[in-house]
């Protein structure tokens, strides 16, 4: 909603984050762990300040610098949408498992091969960065520590080699797969369904982002 | 009485022309647990290989239950996969799926059992290894005992008429493995158990097969081929230092 909704319309916006604000209370998110979270923001937030000084047309005075005006409005979009959209990035990953995410996905009707290959990956993740670790530690057991471009072949030959360890522990999932009856076609959830109160939960964030777009789109 | 396994005169050697096993003669009755005992390279993984068509049988035969594996009979050998439970070494090997009971599912699903079935499948194989509780946890949450035991769940969920365990005790510590043993000891099943364990071997398997060149160099009450060092040693095998039988 809020990408559609021009950003001059201020009183649509304060609503959304009103909105995002009290769903990140009611979700009981620790403030800490969500402003940590929106760090990531911080380089589109730098590309946005920098906008308003550069471009063309009308220019404004704010607090004694003289800013483009259509700079400014965009800039000011930029940060607010982009918030938003981090805000809710960040609700809906702290309140939701990243395996419930894949069902989610999975119920949308996203292909098959791809929620299979982002499966894999998460359950993998944990064990390829642990083979990492413990490749790291080897290599700093006997007296290697990487300061320079020197080291670089030594950092290949070490990524060359969890290459082919992950390559080989695929070939041998597969085999274990094959072993219990695996013919191509990944299982769907029969354990877990999602309840209608679930449903409506997960729509009303949406719903009412809608409805304050239209009703102030109405009324101003 | 049929055999759960019959392996007569099999032979096989991989495509480089390394031959692995030259004429393997064993046969399991049902129910009973044996050891499949050999130093590496002996050719023990290439046996397990062939026991549910993964590799292709190049000359003699593997039955299960009566049953002839053909990896060229597609209908057949997924029947054949139900009826033979691999348990690999590596547990992040056999866990592939995101939480523990989706994994235990996997097995039962594929032979088309669905709904409540399914539910009830995992739930009694989880309950066999003690692990029920773990049902919705991600496998890389588990201490290895605890992913290992998951592990035998996975194929005792497909209810196999043989259970193979590529060396079960592998970097266990000792309460995981005594836990792993009173687990095996429990299940009414044919086990063929391939391992370098020898205690862990004598404490569950009545009978052992020594593999060492790809034959069957003996076969027989576990206890005597134990006490039998010179046979032993000739295999590369030997009983840890202290153990007495």
């Amino acid at each position: 909603m809020a990408i559609a909704t021009p950003i001059t319309r201020v009183s649509s916006y304060v609503a959304y984050f009103g909105l995002i604000f009290s769903a990140i209370v009611m979700a009981k998110l620790p403030i800490k762990t969500v402003a940590a979270r929106s760090l990531i923001e911080i380089p589109f937030v730098l590309f946005a300040l920098l906008m308003p000084f550069f471009g063309t047309g009308d220019r404004v005075e704010v607090i004694g610098l003289s800013l483009y005006k259509e700079g400014l409005i965009a800039g000011t979009g930029i940060i607010a949408k982009g918030t938003l959209g981090i805000l809710t990035a960040i609700v809906l990953s702290s309140t939701t498992t990243a395996r419930e995410l894949l069902r989610g996905l999975e119920t949308l009707r996203v292909p098959n091969l791809i929620i299979q290959i982002a499966t894999f990956m998460l359950r993998y993740m944990n064990v390829v960065n642990d083979e990492m670790e413990r490749m790291r530690i080897a290599r700093a057991s006997r007296g290697f520590e990487a300061t320079g471009m020197r080291h670089w072949k030594v950092l290949a030959n070490s990524a060359g080699a969890l290459f082919i360890r992950s390559y080989e522990r695929g070939e041998r999932v597969h085999l274990a797969m094959v072993s219990r009856g695996y013919t191509g076609a990944m299982p769907q959830d029969q354990l877990h369904r999602v309840s209608l109160l679930q449903f409506a939960q997960g729509f009303s964030l949406p719903i009412v982002a809608a409805l304050i777009s239209l009703a102030l789109a109405v009324i101003g | 009485m049929t055999k759960s396994l019959e392996i007569s005169e099999l032979a096989f050697a991989y495509p480089d022309g390394h031959q692995a096993l030259f004429g393997v003669n064993l046969s399991l009755n049902k129910g009973e647990r044996v050891a499949l005992l050999g130093p590496n390279g002996a050719g023990k993984t290439t046996l397990v290989m062939h026991l549910n068509g993964i590799l292709k049988t190049m000359q003699g035969s593997v039955k299960v239950a009566g049953q002839i594996v053909d990896a060229e009979d597609k209908e057949a050998i997924s029947e054949i996969r139900h009826k033979v439970g691999i348990v690999f070494q590596d547990p992040d090997d056999q866990l592939f799926m995101p939480t523990v009971g989706e994994d235990v599912a996997f097995g039962p699903y594929n032979a088309g059992v669905r709904g409540e079935a399914l539910e009830g499948a995992v739930r009694e194989a989880l309950e066999l290894v003690g692990m029920y509780d773990f049902v919705d946890r991600p496998p890389h949450h588990l201490s290895f005992g605890q992913r290992r035991r998951v592990a035998v769940a996975t194929v005792l969920a497909m209810k196999p008429e043989i259970l193979v365990m590529d060396e079960p005790s592998s970097n266990l510590d000792p309460t995981s493995r005594r836990e792993l043993a009173d687990i095996v000891r429990s299940l009414d099943i044919t086990l063929l158990m391939v391992t370098h364990d020898l205690p862990f071997a004598l404490e569950l398997c009545e009978r052992s097969v020594i593999l060492s060149g790809g034959i069957i160099v003996a076969d027989g009450d576990t206890r005597e081929i134990l006490s039998d060092s010179k046979l032993l040693s000739a295999h590369r095998l030997e009983l840890p230092r202290g153990f007495h039988l």
